[in-house]
Order: C-alpha cells, then structure tokens, then sequence
C-alpha cells in the first residue's frame, strides 16, 4: 500500500461520497415508478393472471404468447409477476408505514419521559430484538396459520422495537439542544414538544428508517411467503412464485428467476434511494 | 449502551482517584447484564411454553397431531402432561423436564426431540461456520479498502455491492446460484447434505455462499463505517503528522474500529440464524432451519417448542459473551486488573 492512500480518508468530510451522479437516484424512481404502475394497475393489464390452463403447463421461455414461459399450472411467468408486484409491495408498505407511526410515539416517549417509561419500553424492545424476524414470523403466523393481513400486523409488531430504538437516539440527541430548552421554559406541554417541534427534526431520520424498514419488509415478508406462510397458495405473490418455481427450476428456470430478480431489484432501488436522500441530506447541512 | 458509556466517561475523567466505585460500577454492570439475559430467557421460555395453549384448536390435538383418538387416550394424556394441573404448575413442570434435557417427542414419528437435534446440528453448524469464516475474510479487508478509499470508485462499488448484498434475501440467491451451478454449469450438486466431511463441505460450498453474501455485505457497512470515523479521528493525523507509516496506521485503526463490528456480533448472529432457515429450505439440506420450517408446518409443537427456544438462547448468550468481552477488553477494565 502506498503512502498516499490515507489522504482521500482524511482529506474528505464524514462519510460524504464526494460527487454523487443523479443516475442512481432517476435509476433508482424509475425501477420504484415501475413497480407502483405494477402494483396500481396490474390486475387490469392481466386480470387473468393467476387462471389455472392445465394445456400450456411449464413451457419453457420463448414460447409463443409467453415470454417467460409458464408454470406448472400454466400461468404465464410474466402475467403472474406483474399481477404479484401488489400482494408482494403493499404489505410491506403497510408494515413500514405502521411500525413507523408505532416506533415514533413509543420512541418519542421513551426518549423524552426517559426514567421509568425508558426502562419498561428498552426491556420489550430486547425482548423482541433476541429473535430473528424471520423466525418469529415463522413460528407465531405458521402456528396460528395467519392470513396475509394478520401477517402483515405481526411484522408490524416485530419492526416496531427497531423504530423505537432509531426514534428514541434521536429524540436524546436532541433533547439537549437549545430550541427544546426554550420550549420547555415557555412551559409549552410535554406532549407539544414532543410532537410540534422534536418530530420535525426527527423527519430526516424518519425518511430514511421509512425506506430501510421497506426494503426489510419486503425481504422479511417475501421470506415468509417462501416458506408457505402468510400468502394463499395460488396467489400471485413473488415469494409464492418463487417456491411454486423451485420445483420446476430446470425445466422452466424463469419461473423462479423472474421474482427473484424483481424482488432483489426492488429492494435495492428501495435501499439505494434511501442512501442518495441521505447524501443529499448531509450537503445540504454542510455549507 | 447508555450505562456502559457512564462508566467509561467518568473513568476517562478521573481514574486514580475513582479507582473502587469505577470496579464497583463495572462488577455491578456485568450483574445487571447476566441478570438481564437471564430475565430474558425466562420471559421467551414462558412465551415459548404458551403456544401450545393460545393457538387455535384443542391441545390434545396439538399433542396427538391430526391422528383419530379415544377418549380413553385423552385422559391419559391429560394425566401424562398434567394437564389438569394449573397453568403455572405445568410451566415448572415443562420448564424442569426441558432442562433436564428432555425436551419430548416429534409428533410425526415419535423420535425423541434430541435424537432429531442431534443428527441434524452437524449440518447447519458447519454451513454457520463456513459462510461467517468466508464473510469474515472477505468482508473486513473490503471494508477497510472501502474506507481507506472513501469517495472513491472503489468505495462507491464496495458500497453499492454491499447494498445489493443486503437487499438479496437468501432465498433469491440461493435460486440463481442454484440454477447457475446446478444446472447451466453443473459443477455443485443441487440438494442434500453429502456423506463424510470432505462431500458435505462440499455439498455446503453454494448453500454457505449463498449465507455469505447476506452475512458479508452487513460486515462491510459495519467495517466501512467504523474505519471511516477511525480514520478520520485526531491520533491517525498526528501520527501521519509524526511520519509513522501507512501499515502501522492502518493496523492501529483497524484495531479499533473492528471493535463496533465485535459488539453486534448478536446481531450478525441473528441474522444468520434467520437466513439459515431460508438457504436450508432452498437448498433442501436437513439442518436445523429446515426441521424448523417443517415441524411448523405439520404444527409439531415440541420440535417448534425446542428449537424457538435453542436459538434465542444462543442469541442471548452469545450477545451476553459479547458484552462481557467488551468489558473484559476495555482499558480501564485491563488496567483495574493489573492494580
């Protein structure tokens, strides 16, 4: 190694990346563009998507009428991924969205009260932390045999202690500084300052835990669906398709390869946007 | 952390003088903490123990399975599992057997739960170990590279890959690499688990792979993060600044900065845990994670019982072991030691 390789690391500023190009971030709307236009309108463009036709069952990609090929029930690869993109993307969406509204205001709370509230919140947060989501989620929707919406609840349930962990730094980070101070000494509430004027300085850290915990979701929720939890079989799911594939991986890969790729660019656009936010957010601070 | 960070600032402050309440506050520490993982076991066991009482159907079946059976095998059932006792009797009953070691038979074919835990660990023990020594190799020196670099082409690559590595659930992975090497270039096979070392580890090169990526891109954030921030700290410019060489500067940040990357060693841990139960599915090798997965789906409560219950343990503890070490490791606890 030379001795100039250590004068990037300490020429530039914390963690920024130096020139960041737009590419990623148009790359990275476009991909979540697309599959909005999947999840909104999928079930029109193919309303037949997930119709059993024992006749055209697992043709290879390239067949005529079928890009991608089918299944082994006859479902045409290309019709059952874009009709999934909604069943395998909204309910993450709702596990981020809930557990972020959920995490915010035990997160708020444990932060500011601290004391006993802290204490009693950090212990079930542990709680929740000691075991894998992938497990838990295997374990609790398995055994009681739950439906995609109680699925979705459970998640919630289990992203949550992450939100509240995330919120709670936050929120003691900026407890200390001087505008919380000034609120306290006009004696505006608890709850106003909490919810007025730390909130909106919270928003940065909100946007960017909002899209990990998407991209989490996604992989968590497309994890469950794999091991025949959460989603009815012969739904158009891409975690669904992707088991329902594993089985005719040889003679059709692209049953299995289609929704992993869509699953893994999905939620790669998810986490690279919420990397270029963050990139942006950070020069802006700086002067 | 908060506590742990208490008593290293006031140690930082004045360390003759506070020598005695500074021990004091770090024995008083590791007790809080081994009270704590013990506490916490013990809620998991009583959740773990519930299940079979708040899922949905009758317990008898859920002990018996979808088997037809007489009421006379109900009633002794219900003396065997003492059900008639109450609720709280039959937790320290079951608490008690489980720590004895007996942890019940699988419902499916009546083989005890330690003969099936037994002949299955092998596997997904060795799969754990091969994909964190492969992560662990490869992901710390990318990571530092990644740092050294910082803003550079070579970091932005490292960091998207890393990216990519982590938005990849093993699942999808595991698929591609399955059709690549299986079946377009077969050179691995495709399922089981192999006889004899040397064809297991074989059989576990794609499955481990597969683990690694995951386990990896999460080891080269934690590495580039922690080595940016070292790098970027006061001592490397003075010792840049004393003309001290690249090697030697590099070798004093790593040993710092692999500290953060120790202290979630849990969290790794659970990560792997979770992706085992995937990659194992994928690539039907009979571990742990794939017992797992199918005692939920025939709902064989005692395997699902056990198993739930072993690896938080192992989570627990290992996050426990961890701590201490830190601990142990700390300077101030190293100098209280040698007074």
């Amino acid at each position: 190694m030379s001795a100039d390789l250590l004068t990037p690391a300490i020429a530039a500023a914390p963690g920024v990346r130096v020139r960041r190009r737009p590419v990623t971030l148009v790359a990275c709307l476009a991909i979540l563009g697309a599959a909005l236009f999947a999840v909104l309108f999928g079930h029109l463009l193919f309303p037949n998507a997930t119709q059993v036709n024992v006749l055209a069952s697992q043709l290879p990609p390239g067949s005529p009428g079928h890009l991608l090929g089918t299944d082994q029930l006859g479902r045409d690869i290309v019709a059952l991924s874009v009709a999934g993109a909604a069943s395998t993307l909204i309910g993450p969406l709702v596990v981020a969205g809930g557990s972020m509204l959920v995490g915010t205001f035990f997160g708020l709370l444990a932060g500011f009260r601290q004391g006993k509230t802290d204490f009693l919140l950090s212990r079930v947060t542990d709680l929740l932390l000691a075991l894998p989501v992938v497990l838990l989620g295997l374990v609790v929707a398995g055994i009681f045999g739950a439906s995609y919406w109680w699925t979705t609840v459970l998640l919630i349930v289990v992203f949550t202690p992450y939100d509240i962990r995330i919120v709670r730094s936050g929120v003691i980070e900026q407890v200390t500084k001087p505008y919380v101070e000034a609120a306290r000494m006009l004696r505006l509430s608890s709850w106003r300052i909490m919810f007025r004027h730390l909130l909106v300085n919270l928003w940065p850290l909100e946007r960017t835990n909002f899209l990990l915990n998407y991209a989490n979701a996604i992989i968590a929720m497309s994890a469950l669906s794999f091991l025949g939890v959460g989603v009815q079989e012969g739904t158009a799911n891409w975690g669904r398709q992707l088991i329902d594939g594993e089985q005719i991986l040889f003679s059709n890969p692209a049953a299995s390869i289609a929704p992993a790729v869509l699953i893994i660019v999905v939620a790669c656009a998810v986490n690279l946007l919420a990397d270029a936010l963050n990139a942006d957010d950070r020069k802006a601070v700086r002067p | 952390m908060a506590p742990l960070t208490d008593v290293m600032d006031s140690a930082d402050l004045a360390p003759p003088v506070r020598a005695t309440s500074t021990a004091g506050a770090i024995a008083r520490l590791i007790a809080w903490r081994v009270v704590g993982a013990i506490v916490l076991l013990a809620v998991i066991s009583v959740l773990v123990f519930l299940l079979t009482y708040i899922s949905p159907g009758n317990i008898i079946k859920n002990i018996t399975g979808i088997r037809p059976v007489s009421p006379r095998i109900v009633a002794a059932l219900r003396a065997q599992y003492g059900l008639n006792q109450s609720l709280v009797m039959q937790y320290l009953h079951w608490l008690g057997r489980f720590l004895e070691g007996n942890w019940g038979r699988s419902i499916e074919d009546q083989t005890s739960v330690s003969q099936l835990f037994s002949e299955r660990v092998g596997v997904t023990l060795l799969l754990c170990g091969l994909a964190f020594a492969a992560a662990v190799l490869v992901s710390v020196p990318l990571g530092v590279i990644a740092a050294v670099r910082v803003g550079g082409v070579l970091d932005r690559l490292i960091s998207v890959s890393s990216v990519i590595g982590l938005s990849a659930p093993s699942f999808a992975v595991g698929l591609i690499l399955l059709y690549v090497f299986c079946y377009y270039l077969p050179i691995f096979p495709s399922s089981g688990a192999g006889q004899g070392l040397a064809d297991t580890v074989y059989h576990l090169i794609l499955p481990a792979a597969t683990l690694a990526i995951g386990v990896g891109a999460y080891i080269v954030r934690l590495t580039r993060t922690a080595m940016v921030r070292e790098l970027q700290s006061d001592y490397v410019s003075f010792a840049r600044a004393r003309g001290i060489g690249t090697r030697r500067i590099l070798a004093t940040a790593l040993r710092n900065g692999i500290i953060p990357v120790i202290t979630t060693m849990g969290l790794v841990l659970s990560f792997m845990v979770g992706s085992t139960i995937l990659v194992e599915t994928t690539f039907t090798l009979p571990g742990l994670g794939m017992l797992l997965q199918s005692s939920v789906e025939y709902k064989d409560f005692a395997v699902v019982q056990f198993l739930t219950l072993f690896f938080a343990a192992i989570i627990v503890l290992v996050t426990l072991a961890v701590d201490l070490s830190y601990l142990a490791l700390s300077p101030e606890w190293r100098w209280q030691l040698r007074k």
